[in-house]
């Protein structure tokens, strides 16, 4: 397994430089010099020396490379120019919520999407496989960013004074201050003094709300995230789907099934016990692969619900022509999706013993 | 009867009752598949839409009503009127509304599917081009170059592809090109991973040693006798890329990226409308549905090639 791992993580490194390259030479081929490039009217010639200097672009190329990438190493990804704060403080500030949305996506999709799979595979060729198939194919086809304005419009307009009305914008209800864990702890009196660390978990409201046994605040920050994360996890939810579906198709077939089918074991043992198992492999890849898909929806869905995450931000950036700021996000985001695919990669070696051995 | 006129007797009637070549029978297991005949019905609709468009569309879709006969009042996101479904007859008629210019819907939708089509079809052959000459010259050269070309690739796949897309369009500037040629590099990987699989595998084939025992040069098996025959899971691929490339294209003018007023593209169409959902819902509604209905397309007939032409799925 180590040898697994380490075999792995070599295979990634190469990855990650290749990530510094492209966000790298992507910032040099926008049109025009840095400096006015990145402040356009605001540029005066000390703010561009100061700018200069500090981001070594009067040295030669390669050491302008290594000063960037030892730069990104120390988690120093330059200043938003919109702004004004270090791009670092507004992941900081903006990542747990996206973090959050992704989560709730993701459980929303693998508890539809696991379910409809086996039931679509199990009754294959059946009216409810058809329904199944037909909900999925749709749920891919779908653009996110409509279906996250539909959702806001019938949840929060038509559905608006029924008992399944949801909030269809905002993070949590207006003027309402959640309590951070920190302060509710003792740990720092103020978000000042609190460490990074501290105000990250604490902007994950629902974390927050566990942490601080506030069932009032979980059950709105709860309410506020289902739309966006409905939005958000259909597609996976439509992708596991029918990757589930053909996984079953395909373990319902083999020898082991029609074994313990022969011992007289019941339907429901050898559906659950011996194909559904077996099937649900695969699926682990499908939905670390999914990550890509996650973070794309967070970034068209959380400009519809007024949600200031990552994408939210991102999606600022582009408008303000912020360069700092969509660099930084990007590699950051291109190297999580490494890491989580390099996560799941070592997670599928462990649970199936013939991938790490081959 | 000798057995060697036996043997080509039985291989005959197996090729009739088996119905011929490859091809013909992955027709035939095309056709028979339901849903990729539903999907080709949309993908037909929706280029029949495209083709004919000045014909259905009853109005020019950049022309504003303010001031022509029928139209009075407040014109901005007016919503549909149906003569048919009790809309007064002395309006003028809008199947699907008005849209904040008070332009007819019905017409922008309509056009927006060239812009679509032409986005999603040449995105796609693009990334096709490079990708898989890309994937060929990977796959059968040597270590090095192989692995400068898969490695670069990686790197491309790293990115989630919305991401990666808009990184590109942000250098490269906003607009309908450039969101294209966008989406196009961020597809290229796929292809050329394909391509390159297809390459090591067919190029232990006895074809391909007879070719070169003949003395065919390098470039010419590659070619002529290799890339034929890798094109099967290309297409297959491509056509489940267009789907792929209309949504991102469509996301890319969502966020002001791709397609610039007055453009009736879906996704800029729907960026209009965004904010005005709550009061006229159907600045959205319409341009989604298209969008979805070629999307569903595109991914009903791709699975149903791949059905058909995959042959160890066929035996499932």
């Amino acid at each position: 397994m180590t040898t697994f791992i380490l075999r792995r993580l070599a295979l990634a490194i190469p990855v990650l430089i290749g990530i510094l390259v492209v966000t790298f030479f992507l910032a040099r081929l926008i049109p025009g010099e840095p400096c006015t490039a990145i402040y356009g009217e605001r540029a005066t010639p000390a703010l561009c020396d100061a700018f200069y200097a500090r981001y070594d672009l009067d040295k030669p190329i390669l050491q302008q490379f290594t000063s960037y990438a030892a730069r990104v190493m120390q988690g120093d990804l330059g200043d938003s120019i919109r702004y004004s704060v270090p791009v670092t403080n507004l992941l900081v500030e903006r990542l747990p919520l996206t973090i959050e949305l992704a989560f709730f996506a993701l459980i929303f999709a693998v508890t539809f999407g696991v379910p409809l799979g086996i039931i679509a595979a199990y009754k294959r060729n059946s009216a409810a496989d058809a329904l199944t198939m037909l909900v999925a194919n749709i749920g891919v086809s779908m653009p996110v960013f409509w279906l996250g304005l539909m959702l806001a419009f019938i949840f929060g307009v038509i559905l608006k004074d029924t008992p399944f009305a949801l909030p269809p914008s905002g993070r949590l209800p207006a003027g309402y201050q959640p309590i951070p864990f920190y302060v509710a702890w003792g740990l720092a009196p103020d978000t000042a003094s609190a460490t990074p660390l501290m105000i990250f978990i604490s902007r994950m409201y629902t974390l927050n709300a566990i942490l601080t046994l506030n069932v009032e605040l979980f059950v709105n920050s709860l309410r506020h995230l289902i739309l966006p994360a409905v939005a958000v996890g259909t597609i996976s939810m439509s992708i596991i789907a029918r990757m589930t579906r053909s996984s079953v198709l395909e373990t319902l077939n083999q020898d082991y099934v029609r074994t313990a089918r022969a011992k007289g074991l019941n339907e429901r043992s050898v559906v659950f016990r011996h194909a559904v198992r077996n099937a649900l492999l695969p699926v682990v890849t499908i939905i670390g692969l999914n990550f890509g898909v996650l973070i794309s929806g967070a970034v068209l869905t959380e400009t519809i619900f007024g949600l200031a995450g990552v994408g939210r931000t991102l999606y600022d950036g582009i408008t303000a022509r912020d360069y700092q700021l969509v660099q930084g996000f990007t590699v950051v985001i291109a190297a999580s999706f490494v890491l989580i695919n390099l996560g799941v990669d070592i997670l599928y070696g462990y649970l199936d013993p013939r991938i790490r051995l081959s | 009867m000798t057995s060697q006129t036996a043997k080509i007797e039985l291989d005959k009637q197996t090729e009739v009752r088996l119905g011929g070549s490859l091809w013909r029978q992955a027709f035939r297991h095309f056709i028979r598949n339901r849903s990729a005949i539903a999907g080709m019905i949309l993908i037909g609709f929706v280029v029949f839409m495209a083709g004919a468009a000045p014909l259905i569309a009853p109005y020019d879709p950049n022309l504003s009503m303010i001031g022509l006969p029928g139209h009075e009042g407040r014109l901005a996101g007016q919503a549909p009127c149906i003569h048919a479904l009790g809309c007064p007859p002395e309006m003028a008629q809008h199947l699907m509304g008005l849209d904040l210019n008070g332009r007819d819907m019905f017409s922008r939708v309509v056009f927006g599917s060239r812009v679509s089509l032409v986005v999603g079809f040449a995105s796609v052959f693009l990334s096709i081009i490079v990708g898989s000459l890309l994937g060929l010259v990977s796959g059968y050269s040597s270590f090095w170059t192989d692995n400068v070309i898969m490695r670069s690739m990686d790197v491309l796949l790293a990115f989630p592809s919305l991401i990666l897309a808009i990184a590109i369009v942000t250098v490269l500037g906003p607009g309908l090109q450039n969101a294209l040629i966008a989406i196009a590099i961020v597809n290229i990987p796929v292809y050329a991973r394909l391509a390159r699989a297809q390459v090591l595998s067919l190029r232990e084939m006895d074809y391909v040693l007879a070719a070169q025992s003949l003395g065919d040069g390098n470039n010419r098996i590659l070619f002529m006798h290799i890339m034929p025959n890798a094109l099967t899971p290309l297409i297959v691929q491509g056509t489940l890329g267009i789907a792929g490339a209309v949504l991102e294209a469509a996301a890319l003018s969502f966020i002001g990226l791709g397609a610039q007023p007055p453009t009736p593209e879906w996704g800029a169409i729907l960026s209009e409308g965004r904010n005005y959902i709550f009061t006229s819902p159907h600045l959205v509604f319409f341009p989604g549905i298209a969008i979805m209905i070629t999307v569903l397309g595109f991914n009903l007939v791709g699975d149903g090639l791949r059905d058909s032409l995959d042959p160890r799925l066929n035996k499932t």
